[in-house]
């Protein structure tokens, strides 16, 4: 029963991330990246990682997927003699396609190759079906909090040089 | 609950992965590769939970996952303000069209 859930989720992850490997419209591809995020949340719950899961849905639907949309359609060239009857399209070409997908497909056997050759000498229990919170919020103040703090740190420079790099500069001179 | 094999999950980060690796390498738009970039942090995160599961006592893969969820996230908005900029002065998001330093 698990393990229909399981690969009924795993597709749910692979095929819109095939999609956005084969799409033109960019637009599309973000959407369908956001399906794939809820796939993996939803893998993440299987696997016993309730707060990694809401975290994931959180942080990637609900910002980063936003702030790639914002961008795409900030940097789409305006199309002169617009036909206002079609949507606007976001289209995209792709390069290299051959030796990408050979690379891909070569990456992948390897992986599938070192995965199933390993031996994983796993000595801990499987986890038990209980919330992560408690274990996790208690690691973050005590054995955890120099990293916590630094990520901290980390998000607020990023966000500073962010808006910084972000300005408009030329508009001064112009 | 977890009858699952660690391997599914192995397989499946891979696939991922790969898949993430086609996408940067053919997609010719930044934010394109950008998807790319971010298919591939959730296959490594994938790998780091089912690791974790069998540490029940201190999820270390979880934590190591929550950090790793917070660098692409900072990852990202430094990369579009970046994007930002490149478009600005260029007025293109071709990565094989932008191959001069100075202007």
């Amino acid at each position: 029963m698990e393990l229909i859930a399981f690969y009924g989720f795993a597709l749910l992850a692979v095929i819109p991330a095939l999609f956005i490997l084969f799409t033109k419209n960019l637009i599309y591809a973000a959407f369908a990246l956001f399906i794939t995020f809820l796939g993996v949340a939803a893998i993440y719950v299987l696997a016993g990682a309730d707060f990694l899961a809401v975290t994931q849905i959180m942080v990637y639907v609900g910002g980063i997927l936003v702030l790639l949309i914002f961008g795409i359609m900030i940097t789409q060239k305006s199309v002169k003699n617009v036909d206002s009857s079609t949507s606007n399209q976001v289209l995209v070409l792709s390069s290299r396609r051959i030796p990408a997908f050979i690379l891909a497909t070569v990456l992948f056997l390897f992986f599938t190759y070192l995965i199933l050759g390993a031996n994983f000498a796993i000595v801990g229990d499987v986890m038990t079906s209980k919330s992560t919170i408690r274990t996790i919020g208690v690691a973050l103040m005590t054995t955890h909090l120099l990293p916590f703090e630094i990520a901290g740190i980390l998000l607020l420079v990023a966000l500073v040089g962010a808006t910084y790099l972000a300005m408009n500069r030329n508009s001064t001179h112009e | 609950m977890n009858n699952i094999p660690l391997i599914h999950f192995l397989i499946l980060a891979a696939a991922l992965f790969s898949i993430g690796f086609a996408i940067v390498v053919t997609k010719r738009h930044f934010i394109g590769m950008l998807l790319g970039i971010e298919l591939m942090l959730n296959a490594v995160n994938i790998n780091l939970v089912a690791f974790s599961r069998h540490d029940p006592e201190m999820i270390s893969g979880q934590l190591f996952a929550l950090f790793v969820i917070v660098v692409a996230a900072a990852e990202v908005t430094v990369a579009l303000a970046i994007i930002l900029r490149v478009y600005g002065q260029f007025n293109t998001v071709e990565p094989d069209e932008v191959s001069e330093m100075k202007q």
